[in-house]
Parts: structure tokens; sequence; C-alpha cells
């Protein structure tokens, strides 16, 4: 795959080090701020919320008069109390601030109590006596189908003639997989801090995603221009999505308080009350029928795709569509026909997650795969090699079943290198022996391929600015659209920067996302941050780059085009001076030392009606292999061994991009083995707290845990220095971890298992006694 | 305690209106103190020392974990890895506290920080100082030493990451761990261990008395027994990682707290006799080793119980104590035999445990009453147990169901059975019908079969977030033929039996 790059892609100093992340020695240190570490202003007063007890119904009344009595409260907010929007939402505005008259979810907040401490707030919260008209809550899909209770109109793609081609096949299975959500669990919990500022100003401190939505909701709600509300964020701890959209909340309702009562109010969310209060992964059903040939190729496939989207729209309409554009995973389908079904259930709303649908839809498809190969008694592995999209980009089987020609195609390459260095044939009779021998510790084996669209279907979004300043004694400041939620995007931007100027990363100031420097930006999401800030701030280097190489030329007589940036020098030909002498010099003749820079993403165009057109700018690949064990008497799992390659391009950071592999993979086990929600019959969630939610611990994760990043990896199109996103592909190379259950399983008890996810024990155990079905 | 008996013990031993305790080796005298106020709001809100994290105030992510020095009865300094969350402030009275903030030496990064930014074990870093004091801890007691990834799986298991997948942080612990203390660091440890000593033999039995509420630490049974017999209704306190949560989340108030930690007399273990006697305020780290000298079966549930952080502040007492029907250590101690000793100033008795739980929630103590010791029957040679745990992760999970099982078998026929669940009814509970299934019986698949059928008349267990009560009933029995392949092998031939002690395939 390697090819001569062109000379923009070529690099030659601080791009492609394994630099530490820019703030760890300050994590270590625990002197990086979080919002809730900057010290107070004087008066700064706290929020708690009341929420819903009941998950449908009509909102009646609310006694509040105890509130408002407690011990330390201010004031007591609720919707009449807002000036501008009284709904809010990332597309649709269908999620009131406080109930008006309808109660859509238990965890819904009602009101909001202002009060001198934290502690007075949650304390007078409980204190509300309200009054529903109880309804029977929606939670389950076939409820929600039957009430026709849609948060979005149902949505179906259609590529060729799935039904003839399944009528035609020479095999065919149905099945059923559901397939759980996810809490996002970032360590630190949702958090806003609203300081008032004069005329009618406002800054908040959010721990967000998206400054600029937060900015535009928190405008909204107070009736104000955008332009009168700045927004800051110069890290979370931890988002995964969970904050793109979720945060606005926070930050809206900490400055409607500080708004109203003309003092700093901070709104921090308590785990229990973040759990309640906010989305999580979205949970599927997948429903299909596939024909197939006797090498396991697929034919036709019919699947309705259904999911629990909560009680508001949030982001469910991107998120289905990248699931039911990721069902083919790597494997090409022909005659396609996908029923998308946004379901409206009376739960938390689910929104963004590490992957955005694309964890659901590809764990579908890779069952699908699972499902033929077990009927089949063929090894999975070769039904999905005999499944792959062409890598010959102009064969019929390179095209997508949402139209796009899949030009990038390295699958093959990368899996047949895998499946090599993992010893993945010796080891799959290793396993099969140990399964005939052992009774009740059964292990399974499984290798998933990942292939994952890299761009916001929202075409729109597919942009990002720079804001950078050099500053007279040479020293950098780097300003982008993209905030730093762990991922370590502000160490890659940097690395960008100082490559561009030919100077070390610690030369370069990174300073927190703030919409006030850099305006209009689209969320940290999409695994896109790096990606379209890197060329953002690219483009801001280069333009700077270019003025200092006009005024040198302009001074020395020499071709502008023959300066170059290198070693903290500016050299052309025989000449050279040091940076700062000439970022001096250039100041001194009166030259713009400070840029913009801005990038769009070319190529990409996608209709979301038809879900048709070239959504994604290119591919990521990897792929894993699982080795996992069961206890057939509990249930219980084990991952043994894992091993992963997986493509990053060239890597602007290889300690950065092997963290995201390693900890997107650990995520996408956790939501696949013991990350279990639970809610009850009355929609009250039962799981709130890492006391009943359980994430990866250490002992979860294997010491046989190989990852590599594929050195042959290489953007074919014009990325930053030719990398690849990270963040979200590894996440579904736990996939793996699913199917090495189901395998085990299938050794436990033959034939073709039922096993939903998250595999807990109690299902595997399920699954497990079971009679052999066909 | 408190106002009207002040004079009585201020006559028999020292007592301070003010609590005293080191901060990163400073002393530090708190007055006006509300006795519920956790160390991590006193270091966020009051001391301006924000390294130290909020990730869920209940003691499982571990965001908030600190050091505390202490000096053991035997006067021994002791260094644990405590969450700060859940511990309230006047229990670290005569304490030395240490904070992420602490532990550079001379402005120089600890090699336990170096080594995290060396191995890239942080991303959004809001972690990241649990970690680091999870490990700066065990450095602090052990360094240097070699340790194995099973080691420090162990060590971490109640430190929550959601980046990394952990990997990085575990080679940055077992390179840290290894790293020789440095001069400046060991004349800095010993200047604060010499300040801890001056400040602990300075400190008396603290008693607050505001309106927040009352706080009592005897330091002594008498006191305590004086304490309750005066304020029945005083809730007893040890280690905080139960009631430091009714705190943080069900936002209750205690008007009186009394403080067991801090009486001598509670913490010893002592075999003699044909039994072990643990102290109630003995932690469970500290209980481990001795529980393991006899039983040693008792193994992987003891690292699966709780976390460092929880096993280091939890005592032996507040388990039993608490009365949870899914605490972990009822289960094994009742298939044991063992009984509890509850004293008063009437004087001592001992129960069985499993008679000690009446209902949910609810134990056989009486007002006035305090749970002094556990009394464990010195394991017979005819005796065969095993305890088992089932929870949707291994480590740091609160169980689906537990079970203790104990046989001892004479001539080849079982002579004594003893069967505890938890998880399985509304207390901790014996299994008496498949205990007398068993008797008389060999050891055989019969016995298995008739013992796991009685079984299913011992309980009605319930369905819950952890898992259904079908999952519960099957999983039962199902230990039930664990335990007969464990103790008994016969029938099937399986050479592995646990998860846990499974190796990759070569």
């Amino acid at each position: 795959m390697k090819r001569d790059l062109p000379a923009s892609a070529v690099r030659t100093g601080a791009v492609g080090a394994a630099l530490p992340h820019d703030s760890a020695h300050l994590h270590v240190a625990g002197a990086a701020t979080y919002i809730d570490d900057i010290p107070e202003l004087a008066g700064t007063l706290h929020i708690a919320v009341g929420m819903s007890t009941v998950a449908r119904g009509r909102l009646v009344a609310m006694q509040l008069d105890r509130v408002r009595a407690a011990a330390g409260v201010v004031a007591v907010l609720g919707h009449a109390d807002i000036p501008g929007e009284k709904c809010i939402g990332p597309v649709k505005h269908d999620e009131p601030v406080f109930a008006i008259d309808r109660v859509e979810y238990i965890g819904q907040p009602l009101f909001a109590v202002v009060a001198t401490s934290l502690e007075a707030a949650r304390r007078a919260a409980r204190l509300a006596q309200v009054t529903y008209e109880e309804e029977p809550p929606i939670l389950d899909y076939d409820d929600a189908i039957r009430a026709n209770s849609h948060v979005l109109p149902p949505l179906t793609l259609v590529t060729g003639d799935a039904k003839a081609a399944i009528a035609a096949a020479p095999y065919r299975l149905s099945n059923r997989l559901l397939m759980g959500g996810q809490e996002q669990f970032y360590l630190e919990g949702q958090i806003a801090y609203a300081c008032p500022r004069e005329d009618g100003q406002m800054l908040v401190y959010s721990s967000t995603q998206h400054p600029t939505e937060t900015q535009f909701t928190v405008a909204h709600v107070l009736g104000v221009a955008p332009s009168q509300v700045v927004v800051e964020c110069r890290r979370m701890g931890g988002a995964f999505g969970g904050k793109e959209t979720q945060a606005a909340y926070f930050a809206a309702v900490a400055a409607l308080a500080a708004a109203k009562l003309k003092r700093a109010v901070k709104f921090r969310a308590d785990r229990d009350d973040d759990f309640m209060l906010t989305g999580k992964r979205h949970e599927f059903r997948a429903d299909y029928e596939v024909g197939f040939d006797a090498s396991g190729r697929i034919l036709g496939l019919e699947m309705t795709l259904a999911s629990r989207c909560g009680w508001s729209a949030d982001l469910s309409g991107s998120v289905n569509d990248r699931a039911v554009m990721h069902v083919s995973n790597a494997y090409h389908l022909a005659n396609v026909t996908i029923r998308s079904l946004r379901l409206k259930t009376n739960q938390q709303s689910a929104n963004a997650f590490r992957g955005f649908g694309g964890p659901q839809g590809i764990l579908a498809g890779e069952h699908v795969i699972d499902d033929i190969a077990r009927h089949l008694k063929l090894d999975p592995l070769a039904v999905r090699k005999a499944n792959f999209y062409s890598a010959d980009p102009s064969s019929p089987r390179a095209m997508t079943h949402y139209g796009m020609r899949v030009e990038d195609n390295v699958i093959l390459e990368l899996v047949t290198e895998l499946e090599a260095s993992s010893e993945y044939a010796r080891r799959r009779a290793a396993v099969d022996q140990w399964n005939a021998r052992e009774p009740l510790i059964k292990r399974g084996l499984a290798l998933t391929p990942v292939m994952f669209g890299i761009s916001f279907t929202a075409s729109f979004l597919n942009q990002a600015g720079a804001l950078l300043h050099v500053y007279h004694d040479g020293s950098v400041m780097i300003n982008h659209a993209a905030t730093e939620m762990g991922q370590g995007v502000y160490t890659k931007v940097a690395q960008v920067v100082a490559e561009e100027f030919g100077l070390q990363v610690r030369q370069v100031r990174i300073t927190a996302t703030d919409t006030s420097k850099v305006p209009n930006t689209s969320p940290t999401a999409a695994s896109s941050g790096a990606d379209l800030n890197g060329k953002a701030a690219q483009a801001a280097a280069r333009e700077i780059k270019a003025r200092l190489a006009a005024f040198c030329a302009s001074t020395h007589g020499f071709d502008a085009a023959t300066v170059e940036f290198r070693d903290g020098r500016v050299m052309a030909g025989a000449w050279e001076r040091p940076w700062e002498e000439v970022v001096r010099a250039a100041y001194m003749a009166r030259v713009s030392l400070s840029s913009t820079g801005f990038y769009s993403v070319p190529k990409v165009g996608f209709d979301p009606a038809t879900l048709k057109g070239r959504p994604f700018y290119y591919f990521a690949y990897g792929a894993a292999v699982s080795e996992v064990a069961i206890d057939i008497l509990t249930g219980e799992s084990r991952l043994l061994r894992v091993d992963v390659l997986h493509d990053v391009g060239r890597s602007l950071n290889p300690a950065i991009d092997r963290g995201q592999v390693e900890g997107g993979f650990v995520q996408g086990m956790g939501w696949l083995t013991s990350e279990e929600l639970v809610w009850d019959a009355h929609g009250r969630l039962r799981t709130h707290a890492p006391s009943t939610y359980k994430i990866p611990v250490s002992s979860d994760v294997p010491e046989a845990f190989k990852v590599s990043l594929w050195e042959r990896g290489e953007n074919v199109e014009d990325s930053i220095f030719r990398s690849k996103a990270v963040g979200e592909p590894p996440l579904m190379l736990a996939s793996s971890v699913f199917l090495a259950i189901r395998d085990a399983v299938a050794a436990a008890r033959g034939g073709v298992p039922a096993l939903d996810a998250p595999a807990t024990p109690e299902r595997i155990l399920l699954a497990c006694s079971a009679g052999p079905a066909a | 305690m408190f106002p009207q008996n002040k004079q009585l013990y201020t006559k028999l031993i020292m007592s301070d209106p003010c609590m005293k305790f080191l901060l990163n080796g400073e002393p530090v005298s708190v007055t006006d103190l509300p006795p519920t106020l956790s160390l991590l709001q006193y270091l966020r809100q009051n001391c301006a020392l924000p390294g130290t994290k909020e990730g869920c105030a209940e003691g499982d992510c571990g965001a908030c974990t600190v050091t505390v020095a202490d000096i053991d009865a035997d006067g021994r300094i002791r260094h644990r890895a405590v969450n700060a969350c859940i511990q309230f402030m006047p229990a670290l009275h005569g304490k030395a506290v240490t904070t992420v903030e602490g532990v550079a030496v001379g402005g120089v990064p600890h090699p336990v920080q170096q080594a995290m930014v060396d191995c890239h074990a942080s991303q959004c870093g809001f972690c990241t100082p649990g970690f680091v004091m999870s490990l700066y801890a065990d450095f602090r007691a052990h360094a240097p030493r070699e340790v194995t990834r099973q080691e420090v799986d162990s060590l971490l298991a109640g430190n929550l990451c959601r980046c990394t997948g952990y990997r990085p942080i575990a080679d940055a612990a077992r390179q840290a761990l290894a790293v020789p203390r440095s001069p400046a660091e060991s004349a800095r440890d010993e200047a604060h261990e010499k300040a801890l000593r001056t400040l602990a033999r300075g400190c008396g039995e603290l008693v607050l008395d505001g309106a927040a509420g009352k706080w009592f630490t005897p330091k002594t049974e008498a006191s305590l027994a004086r304490c309750l017999a005066a304020h029945p209704d005083a809730r007893i306190i040890a280690g905080l990682t139960d009631v430091g949560l009714w705190a943080t989340k069900q936002l209750r108030t205690f008007p009186k707290l009394v403080l067991v930690s801090e009486i001598d007399s509670l913490h010893r273990v002592a075999a003699s006799g044909g039994r072990l006697d643990i102290g109630a305020a003995v932690t469970w780290s500290e209980a481990m080793p001795h529980l393991l000298r006899h039983w040693p079966e008792m193994q992987e549930h003891l690292l699966r119980f709780a976390s460092p952080p929880v096993r280091n502040s939890a005592t032996v007492g507040g388990n039993v104590a608490n009365g949870s029907p899914i605490g972990d250590s009822m289960p094994a101690f009742i298939a044991l035999g063992a009984e509890v000793v509850l004293r008063s100033l009437s004087g001592e008795r001992t129960m069985p445990l499993e008679a000690f739980y009446l209902a949910y929630q609810q134990t056989a103590r009486a007002d006035g009453e305090y749970v002094a010791a556990i009394r464990v029957p010195l394991p017979a040679r005819s005796q065969r147990f095993r305890v088992y745990k089932v929870s949707k992760r291994f480590d740091q999970d609160i169980s689906a169901l537990c079970a203790g099982f104990m046989v001892k078998v004479e001539r080849g026929v079982v002579v004594e059975a003893r069967i505890a669940f938890g998880g399985m009814a509304a207390t901790p509970k014996r299994a008496t019908r498949a205990e007398q299934a068993l008797l008389g019986r060999t050891l055989d698949e019969a016995a298995m079969q008739v013992a796991q059928e009685a079984l299913d008349g011992d309980f009605q267990p319930i369905s819950d977030m952890r898992s259904s009560a079908a999952y519960r009933r099957q999983v039962a029995r199902n230990l039930v033929k664990r335990f007969f392949l464990e103790v008994a092998p016969a029938g099937e031939h399986a050479t592995a039996l646990r998860l846990a002690d499974l190796e990759v395939l070569p």
C-alpha cells in the first residue's frame, strides 16, 4: 500500500513521534484543571434538579414550598422562569428543559434548586411533592411498535432485491439479536459553571464535546444572541459521546440560574443523578433473514434494526443511519433491505456513544456471518473471507449497499496478516481439542474485522477552524475547534503545528477550546477531531509560513518557494536564521503573525432520506482475535488473549493511537460482557452507579493483549499527514470477544446458540442450558 | 460521650474537642467540624487541593484515592490506600493523609508519577490521581519489589479507568514499584513518620458536639460500652465503607456517631483453643493473611471481596454487623460454624452467626451492645470447605449469590454439613434442607443430586438488577456440583475447574 507521498504529506519532525499526552505531567500530579477544580468566584451557588419518579404521564401538580423553605435554598426554577426557548435538543427541539405538562421518563428534570451548597441543593430537591396522572410506560420494542411510538419515522434502505435473492438462495436462516445499551461512564460527571459578565453576557465553563451547540443552547434558553455567550472547555474527564449533546443541558440550566440570580452558578451532577438524567448507547434489536450459498456467501439480507431511543430524538437519526450503513461491516451486500425503526420509549434519551450506531450495526452483521458459519459448519473466518468487499475498486463487489464505492479496501490483506501473527489456525485446533476434553470450562475463539466509515454523515459538520498566534518572541499559541477528552487531539494538533514550523512541540502552547476564539465548531465526535482540526491548524500555520517566507524573500532577495522551516530555523539555500529572529524581524516589519485556518472535507455528500451517497471520506480498518473461556456452571467468562492489528494510516502519534486502540477495545468488551443496564417494569433504571453498573477493571484485561498498529497502513485520501482517525473504530474490535463467547457456548451445547448482548454470566448460562438448536 | 458524659471520659483518658491530623506532612487542626464532612469534600472545598477527584462518591471508582497512615495496635505504622469520598473527617483524627499533591519529592515527580507519564498511562486524566495514590500506597509500604500483572490487577481492583484499557497503567505499576526509594524520599518519609508519632501520642478520644451532630471516638472497650449504654441510639461505625455512602447518596443524617476502630482490643486476631478470634475492628486487609493461613480455600474469594481501598477500611465486624443479605463474609463464616461475640456494659454473649440475622437488615444485636469479635472454629482434618462468589464482574462486584460449603466426612460419610448462601434470601441463610440431605451419605453423584434437589426448597430468591431468581436457583444448584467436583472428584474428569486458574493455550 505504501507509495510515494506528495510533498505536502512528508514529515520530518514532531509528527509521528510517540510523545506523551500534553497534559500527562499534570494528570499524574493532580494539577490538570477540570471544571470542578476551577477556584470558585465568591458567592457561587450550586444546582440540583428534581426528577420525575414516573416514566409516563401527566404532570398534575408540583408542591415546592418545602423545597423553597429548605436550608440554603436561594431559588427554585421551573419552565416558567425560562426567558427564551423552553425546549432544547440538537436536531428536534423536543426536550423541555423542565417538564411542562407531561413527564416521559423516570429522571426527567422537573425543576432546579439553586442553593448555597451542593448538599443543600440535593437535600432540598428531594422535598418536592409531585402529583402525576400515570400512564403505562412504553419500554419494550414491541410495545413501542404496536403503539406506533417513534422519535423519527421509519426509514428503509433498499439495494437490489433482497426478497427474491433470499427466495432463490440455496440456504436460508433467520434469527434475532438483542443488544444492550451502555452508559458512557466518563469518570468526570456532567458539569457546567456559569459566570455572568457585564451587559448580559455569559461565560460558561462546560465539560462539552460540542462548545458551539452548548453556546447556542445557552443562548436560546436565555433568549439572547449566541454572541453574548462564551463557552470554554480546556479538557473533559472523559466523554465518549456522552458530552456531545448532553452537556448542553447542564450548561443551559447553570446559565439560566446565573442570569436570573446574577451570581456564578455551578451544576455538577452526582453520579447517580448523571445516570438517571442522561442518555446512553442505544439498545438495538436486529431481526433478519439471510439467504446464502454453500461457501457462506450472502446472497440476500432482510433486516429490521429497531432501537430504543428513549423519550426524545437527540441524535437518534444519525446513530441509526450509521447502524444501517455498518451492518455490512467489511462485507459486500448485493441485495439488501434494512428497515430502521427509531422507537420512542419512556427511558433516558439514548445518545451518542463512541461508535455511534456502528457497533450495533457491525455486531448485527457479524452475527449474521456467525450464524451462516454455524449453519454450514464452516469456520466463521472462512465465511468472512468469502464475503469481504473486493479490493479492486472497479469491481461490483466494491460497492456498498449505501452506494459508496470502497476505494481503500485493505481488509483481506490486514486479516491475513493477523491470522498468521495470531496463529489463528493452530489455536483454533487447540481450542477444539480442549473443548472435546473439558466438560466444565469451554473455550472460544473468534477473529472479527472492523471497517468503519470516517466522516460525519451529516455532511455539513465535516469542517473545522483554527486560530494560530505567533507572538513576536517566537512563541506559538494554537487554538482549534476540537475538544480534549483524553483522546490526545490537542497533542496531535500541536504536533502538526510544530511540524509545520519546524519547532519542538513544547514550544507550541495549546489553549482551551473557546467559542470566542474559533466559532461555529463541529462537535468533537465521529473520530474526526485530529483529521479536521489538524488540517485547519495546518492551514493556519501554512498561511503564517507563507507570510514569513514572503517577508524573508523580499528582504533577502530569494524565492519564497525555497524557504524551509526546520529544526527551529528558517532557511533558504545557504541563508538561515533562528526562528525567533525571523519572527521578531517580521513583527518589526509589521507582518501579521496571527492567522485562522479552515478545513472542509472534500468528496463527501449523503442523502439521509434514502441513506445513499458518499457519507465517508475513507474507511478505517482493523481486526482482532479473542480467546475466551466460560464456566458452564455459572456462566462467568474470562478473556484470555487478544491479538489486534489496526490501521491508523501513518500514525500522527503511535503512543496515543495505541492507547485509543486498547482503550476502545476494552470499552467495547465492557459493552458486550459486564456492562448491563437494567430498567424495571416501571421504567426505573436500576443500575445507576458503579456499584451496580460494572465497567471493566484491570483484571478483565488479559496480560496477553497484543496490539499492533498496521505498519503498511496509509490513507489513500489526503488526510492530515496520511493518518487515519482512531477514536471509534477500535471499539468494534470487541465483537471478537462476544463471538468468541458464542463460540464457547456452541462448544458447550452444539448448534447455533441464542446469546444476546451483553454476555453476562446469566445470559451465557441461559444460552448454555438451552438445548441445541438447528 | 457527648456533653453529659464527657466528664466521665476525661477522667480515664484525655479527650480532644478538636480534630487533628497530618495533611501531606503538615499538622492541621480542624474545629467546628460537621461529623459527616467527607475527607474528599474537606480537601477540595476547604484546602484548595483539587487533585483528589470525585467520580462516584460511593467508594467504587477510586478517583478519590488517598493514602492514610496510622499506628497499629503493635506500634507499627501502616500505610493504606483509602477512598476519601466515604471517609468522614473525624475518623482521621491522629492519622496522616497524603494526597496526590503530596507525593512528589522536592518538586521532582515521584517514580509512580514518572512511570505513569512514561508509559502513556493517562488519557483523560481524571482517574489518574487515584491510580497514582493506589500505587503510591503500595510503593510506600513495599517498594522496591517486583510484581506480576496479577498482583497489579489485585492492587488496582478499586480503581476504574474508562480510557486506557489498563495495559499502560499495569506497565507503569510494574515499572514504578521496582524503583528503589530515593534518599530524599526516605528522609521525607522519616520526618513524616516522626511527626505522625508525635501527633498520635497527643491524640485522645475525640469528642465532637456540634449543631451538625455528635461524634465520639472511644479508645477502650470500657469507654465504648459506657457510651453505648448512655446512647443506645448512636450509630456504630468503623470503616465507613457502607455508612459513608448512606451520607453521600441517601443524604442520611446521623445525630450520634461512635467510631470503634481506634480501640486496640478490637484489633486483635488470635488463634487459640481451637478457634480463631478476629476482633471486630480488624480490617479485611489485615484479616486476609490470618484467614488464608487456616483456610487457603478462601484465596480467590478474599481477592474478589470488595477492592483494596475498601478492604483497607472495611472491618470484619462491620461486614458481619451490617447484616446485608449480600455481604460476602457471612456465607463462609456460617459454613465454618462461626459465632459472633457481642459485648455491652452488662457483659458478653455469643451466638451462632446465622442466629444473629433476624430479618432484612435486622440483627439480634441489642441496644447497648456492640459486635466485639467473630469466632471461627479452626479447621478439623475431616473438614472440606469451599466458598464461591458469582457476580457480573470478577473483581469488586457485589455478589449475585455467594455460597459457603463445609462438610465433615468421617469413615467415608458426611457427619456434619453446613451450607450457607448470600443473595438467596433477605439475610445470609443456611440451606438446612440441603444440609440434612447430605448427612450420613458418601460424597457421590447421588448425594450431589439429593442435595441439589433439597436446595430448591431452601430458598425463594428474588430477581433484581444483579440477576434473576431463576439464575440464582440454577447457579445455587450448580455450585453444589462444583463443590462436589472440587472436594470429591468423580464422574466427569475435568482438569479445569475455575476460570481464574486458566492459562492461555500455548
